[in-house]
């Protein structure tokens, strides 16, 4: 035991312990809080989950039923008439939405990538006109088709993917748009120091750097364009029978699922589950599909 | 608290002797300069099964600044924050080995992280001052994220902390002013006396002065030196010369074949850069390479 006289407190030493013991002190209620904290967190997740893993279900369990080969081979046929499948709206929807991605797509990711790379009014005007045209109701979009396409030209395939096209732009601009702007800037103004002209910057580094999200965002958009309905109500007329050509009217799952739903015939009903479990699996494997497929491109960078 | 028996092949740990004449009450409570206050013990950290440090064994010694040391990639950030576990946010992180921090075993199954930080406090490479806090908000930000209400107790801490970064003067007038009003050099003072507030027992410096201009970086370093009775520093520096200036020991790090790093020498600052051991060390101190 070392005896020194008058050994004067080091404050700091003396406030180490108060702080070191307010800290022990509090530490229960603090683990505490952060626990109640996180509980609440996973209450409101599963409450969030819950009316998605019920709607999976549900929908799995009243549509699978439906499915056999001859449904995804045969058109519909009309109540009563046994066999008979959903192949007429399956092509319809397929080249509907064909036409209005190879339209949105490019359009958008350019949009996309001048609201990126540009700040002016002009950007400032398409961003805003972007985010109004989210926010347009979908039947808006559909009374807007069926005035401006099919008011001249008549029903027709092409009148719905304009429409659904309509719907998928500003999702693919915005999303193209974060997409651009998450490239680092500092590797633009390394092409720019490098005597690069801007055209050049952005199709060689600029938009190889993005691809990961771009796609994600354009596949997330077309799932989006495949299920909406309201655009297609009042476009398309619907089809019994097969038809490949846009520009005659067409069947489409989102519409038959709809039609069908309310019919009082039960084996129409069926096929209408049968529809919709399938458009809920195409979306669901576009949405998973595109995210495996980001993560797979970012991890090929390194 | 020290088994210096079985340390003795891995690490030299000279006691100081002049060190014990000090004798404030804390030289009687705590360990005097020249006592270790943090043991590492075959540490090696992985990300998602990558090796990227390991074999590290050394101890820090109480009021001591010890650097790290060794070229870019060589895992000198990796172990440091590894030793207030900061990578337990990381999930694919993965540290094994033993680090103690006295009688705590850091990764003990019954350590609390948030305890453990408090005592080992860290300074980064950019400053942060939280942006919407004020000045003193910010100096006491730790405190308070530690329960600590008692105003008196803050104000004398912040005053304290603050005096100790050498920032005391220049704000003492606005301490209600956003930390953003300050300049880069001071942001960082402010940082480190946000960090000395909690009155940690070592403090952990990442590069503090790498974001910073010379004038700025000879305060943090002059800081240094005027902290170490107050807390224990551990400073990684990618400068050889502030390794130099600012440290009594020096860990030598450099990446191994496989990538990862690895400590190639620990020792007393002056020995490694005038007689290393490993000729590896030469080179680097030397500026052969890295």
């Amino acid at each position: 035991m070392t005896s020194v006289l008058e050994v004067p407190v080091d404050p700091i030493v003396e406030r180490r312990r108060a702080v070191q013991a307010a800290a022990t002190a509090s530490l229960g209620r603090r683990k505490l809080g952060s626990r109640v904290a996180l509980g609440v967190c996973w209450l409101f997740l599963v409450i969030a989950v819950i009316p998605l893993v019920a709607l999976v279900f549900y929908v799995t369990a009243k549509g699978l039923p439906a499915w056999n080969a001859e449904f995804f081979t045969h058109s519909t046929t009309p109540e009563g008439v046994p066999g008979g499948g959903v192949w007429n709206a399956i092509v319809g929807t397929a080249v509907i939405t064909v036409v209005a991605t190879a339209v949105a797509v490019p359009l958008g990711l350019l949009c996309g990538l001048f609201l990126a790379e540009s700040d002016g009014r002009t950007a400032d005007a398409l961003r805003f006109t972007a985010d109004v045209m989210t926010g347009i109701p979908s039947i808006t979009v559909g009374i807007f088709g069926y005035i401006a396409i099919v008011r001249n030209f008549g029903y027709s395939g092409f009148a719905g993917a304009f429409a659904v096209g309509f719907i998928m732009l500003p999702v693919i601009i915005r999303a193209g748009e974060t997409a651009f702007r998450g490239v680092p800037r500092s590797l633009n103004e390394a092409a720019m120091a490098l005597g690069a002209r801007r055209a050049t910057i952005a199709r060689k580094v600029v938009v190889p750097t993005a691809l990961p999200g771009v796609i994600t965002g354009a596949l997330l958009a077309i799932a989006r364009g495949l299920g909406e309905t309201a655009p297609l109500l009042l476009t398309i007329f619907g089809n019994q029978y097969l038809q490949w050509n846009p520009t005659k009217p067409m069947a489409a799952l989102p519409t038959l699922i709809y039609s069908y739903s309310s019919q009082p015939y039960a084996d129409l009903v069926q096929v209408a589950w049968g529809a919709a479990l399938l458009l809920m699996a195409v979306v669901l494997v576009l949405s998973i599909g595109s995210r495996l497929l980001a993560a797979y491109l970012r991890k090929e960078r390194r | 608290m020290t088994d210096a028996g079985s340390l003795s092949d891995v690490s030299p740990v000279p006691r100081l002797e002049e060190s014990l004449t000090v004798q404030t009450e804390r030289a009687m409570t705590e360990p005097p300069a020249g006592d270790v206050v943090m043991t590492l013990r075959d540490v090696a950290v992985a990300f998602g099964g990558r090796t990227a440090v390991r074999d590290v064994s050394f101890d820090v010694c109480a009021g001591e600044a010890t650097a790290l040391i060794g070229p870019s990639g060589s895992g000198k950030t990796t172990l440091l924050r590894a030793l207030n576990r900061m990578h337990d946010a990381e999930r694919s992180a993965k540290v094994t080995g033993t680090i103690r921090l006295g009688d705590l075993d850091v990764y003990g199954p019954d350590t609390d992280p948030t305890l453990l930080r408090s005592r080992v406090g860290m300074v980064f490479q950019r400053p942060n001052p939280f942006p919407t806090m004020s000045i003193y908000d910010n100096a006491v930000a730790g405190l308070r994220f530690n329960g600590v209400r008692k105003k008196a107790l803050l104000d004398e801490a912040a005053e304290s902390a603050l005096v100790a970064a050498a920032l005391w003067d220049s704000v003492k007038d606005r301490l209600k002013a956003h930390g953003s009003t300050l300049s880069g050099g001071e942001q960082q003072r402010l940082c480190i006396a946000r960090a000395l507030a909690v009155e940690p027992e070592v403090l952990l410096m990442d590069e503090p002065t790498s974001a910073l201009d010379p004038i700025a970086t000879k305060r943090i370093e002059e800081l240094v030196g005027e902290l170490k009775d107050r807390v224990t520093i551990v400073i990684v520096t990618h400068n050889m010369q502030q390794a130099m200036r600012v440290s009594d020991r020096c860990a030598f790090l450099l990446m191994g074949e496989d990538k990862a790093g690895e400590l190639i020498e620990f020792g007393p600052t002056a020995q490694l850069f005038s007689e290393p051991s490993d000729p590896r060390t030469l080179d680097y101190v030397n500026g052969r390479f890295g």
